[in-house]
């Protein structure tokens, strides 16, 4: 995708996100919450499989960690500035992903994912099980914090969500995207994308591949909390599902629908996942089932998810037409 | 002494369960190189299944002693629904992992429905189903007779796998499949018959040992997902592809769960991935997998 394509795309997707809340109805402006914390957590999933090609089953641990990491903050601690939260949250997540993916680093393909979903399993077994400190399977409360300074105290929680809370994500999103830009396009990311394609090759040009991937998982884990922390502040709660395996398929998910090769696709994904699942829902209780048979459609018929499908579109018309 | 016996006895009851399931896990990743998601939601079909097929065998007044072979008989029925599923899997066989990974979570999440939709999203049990062939007592230790058939059960399977694995010609034809697709198609081999026959036989192990437990315990929503990612464990542990492997490590984290839930409560999930853990890093290819290169 060259630079100018990715910019028109990246800016129509801003304005039409800073215009939702003048058209849509609240209800869904307060949806598009979780959306902007999936969509920051995906882009740095993707960092990690869709451009270093490691796929982690347990990455929901991280989204967990933001979420409990705000609870106990601004819970127990009174922490009320929700940027404090965030760069203590980022911290955080980087330095327990350190050893994770010292650990990790040295396999690829199912052995990764096998040892990311222990680890995940392990994070949700002490959520679950050490009921004194996290509150078991009642999670824990995430308190109203300050955004920029501001309480808002005259919104309520919904407004408060759809109003400012909603413009403070699209912002972090933004900044979330162009950071994500400049890395993946930096010869960081291009070393990334080498280790990838032929790790073999990669180290004998010199490249250390497990030190970049080991930052590229510290990366992903960081964002991932931002974006756990930013779940956890909508719901007000932050519990172990949030960790468990099933979410960290979730993810996957998301990132597969949405095209894991595409920049935006992570973005797509996050976004076609929240409002599918949405309307799923308020239409049948089996909407699992319905899910499960979209990925399939997707995993066997296009693997190349939603965004690829429409970056492939004006080439599949000029075929057609000309 | 004999609480300690009964906590033991316990842990290898969970462990024979576990070894089903965890056996048709290493089967069809040994073959088919696919870590199938699935298998849990074919104990939980199994399990559902069972209680359909116990409650109207009470009903019907059907002597207690074909509940065992019954329970059995329907694990293996199940199993027909092996070949449609691998039919769908062999769209993806010379994909990516994970896209093969992502497929059977789909197939999870689309089991979970059916079986909210023809069971209910309320967790189903039969009231101690497990005590109708009585129970064995010696001084305090009691084990029922029911659970020591299925340890025994398990026990069979183990040898007989290992027997068809080992000393027929078509377990030749399997190990040679799992060592070298393309050489033993070379030679002759019809692997997609292989594939589809493989399959069959994992989805018929997790349904088998879903029918058996289930007069033991309750089936419910969770169970398919919780119990995919112990036999997980068990396979991590043993060394992925490997039966002895599947056996020795259901025998581990059985005890080790039926150890800590009396000892350490807490520690009961945790001390199950400190050793997975443990195995991947000091051990990747488990304790008894073959070495990678």
């Amino acid at each position: 995708m060259t630079i100018s394509s990715a910019a028109v795309t990246a800016l129509a997707g801003t304005v039409a996100l800073a215009l939702l809340p003048v058209v849509a109805p609240p209800y869904y402006v307060g949806l598009m919450i979780p959306f902007f914390g999936y969509a920051i957590a995906l882009l740095g999933f993707n960092l990690l499989f869709g451009y270093t090609g490691l796929l982690s089953f347990g990455h929901a641990m991280f989204l967990g960690l933001g979420a409990y990491g705000a609870a106990v903050l601004s819970g127990i601690f009174g922490i009320k500035q929700f940027e404090v939260v965030l760069l203590a949250v980022i911290m955080t997540a980087a330095l327990v992903a350190v050893p994770i993916a010292f650990l990790c680093a040295r396999y690829v393909g199912i052995f990764f994912g096998m040892l990311t979903l222990a680890f995940g399993m392990l994070f949700y077994s002490f959520l679950f099980k050490f009921y004194h400190l996290t509150g078991g399977d009642s999670g824990m409360r995430v308190p109203r914090m300050n955004i920029l300074g501001f309480a808002f105290e005259r919104y309520n929680k919904i407004e408060f969500l759809a109003g400012p809370f909603y413009y403070y994500c699209l912002g972090l999103l933004v900044i979330a995207g162009l950071l994500m830009w400049r890395i993946v396009h930096s010869p960081f990311g291009l070393h990334l994308q080498t280790v990838r394609d032929n790790a073999h090759k990669a180290e004998y040009l010199g490249v250390h591949v497990r030190r970049f991937r080991l930052a590229a998982f510290v990366i992903s884990a960081a964002f991932g909390a931002v974006g756990g922390a930013i779940l956890g502040f909508r719901i007000g709660l932050a519990d172990p599902e949030l960790v468990y395996w099933t979410h960290s398929g979730q993810l996957v998910f998301m990132a597969v629908l949405g095209g894991f090769s595409n920049f935006f696709g992570p973005i797509v994904g996050a976004l076609t996942y929240t409002l599918l699942q949405d309307q799923l829902q308020s239409l049948t209780e089996y909407w699992r089932s319905m899910l499960g048979m979209i990925l399939a459609l997707i995993v066997i018929g296009f693997p190349e998810g939603i965004a690829g499908l429409a970056a492939d579109l004006p080439r599949r018309l000029a075929q057609r037409f000309v | 002494m004999s609480a300690f016996a009964n906590i033991l006895a316990g842990g290898v009851f969970h462990a024979a369960v576990l070894f089903l399931v965890a056996a048709g896990l290493q089967l069809v990743f040994g073959v088919q190189k696919i870590v199938n998601l699935a298998c849990g939601s074919f104990y939980a079909l199994g399990a559902y299944f069972g209680i359909t097929f116990i409650s109207y065998a009470t009903q019907l007044g059907i002597s207690p002693w074909l509940i065992f072979p019954g329970l059995i008989v329907s694990g293996i029925l199940l199993g027909f629904i092996g070949p449609p599923i691998e039919r769908l899997l062999r769209t993806v066989y010379g994909r990516d992992e994970s896209f093969q990974l992502l497929l059977t979570f789909a197939l999870v999440l689309i089991f979970q429905d059916v079986f909210k939709f023809f069971w209910g999203a309320n967790p189903r049990s039969l009231d101690s189903a497990y005590l109708i062939y009585g129970t064995l007592n010696a001084g305090d230790f009691s084990l029922p007779v029911y659970n020591l058939l299925v340890i025994l059960a398990a026990i069979a399977v183990a040898a007989g796998l290992g027997a068809f694995l080992q000393r027929t010609n078509y377990g030749r034809l399997l190990r040679a499949t799992a060592e070298n697709r393309g050489m033993a198609e070379a030679l002759g081999v019809d692997v997609r018959r292989i594939y589809a026959a493989v399959f069959t036989l994992g989805a018929v192990l997790g349904t088998t040992a879903g029918a058996l437990v289930v007069p033991t315990a309750a089936a419910s929503l969770d169970m398919a997902i919780e119990f995919v990612i112990e036999a997980f464990a068990v396979v991590v542990i043993g060394g992925l592809g490997s039966m002895r492997g599947a056996l020795f490590g259901a025998l581990i984290v059985g005890l080790i769960r039926a150890l800590s839930i009396v000892f350490f409560p807490e520690f009961e999930v945790l001390a199950i991935y400190v050793i997975v853990i443990g195995v991947l890093i000091f051990r990747p290819v488990g304790l008894f997998g073959k070495s990678l290169a």
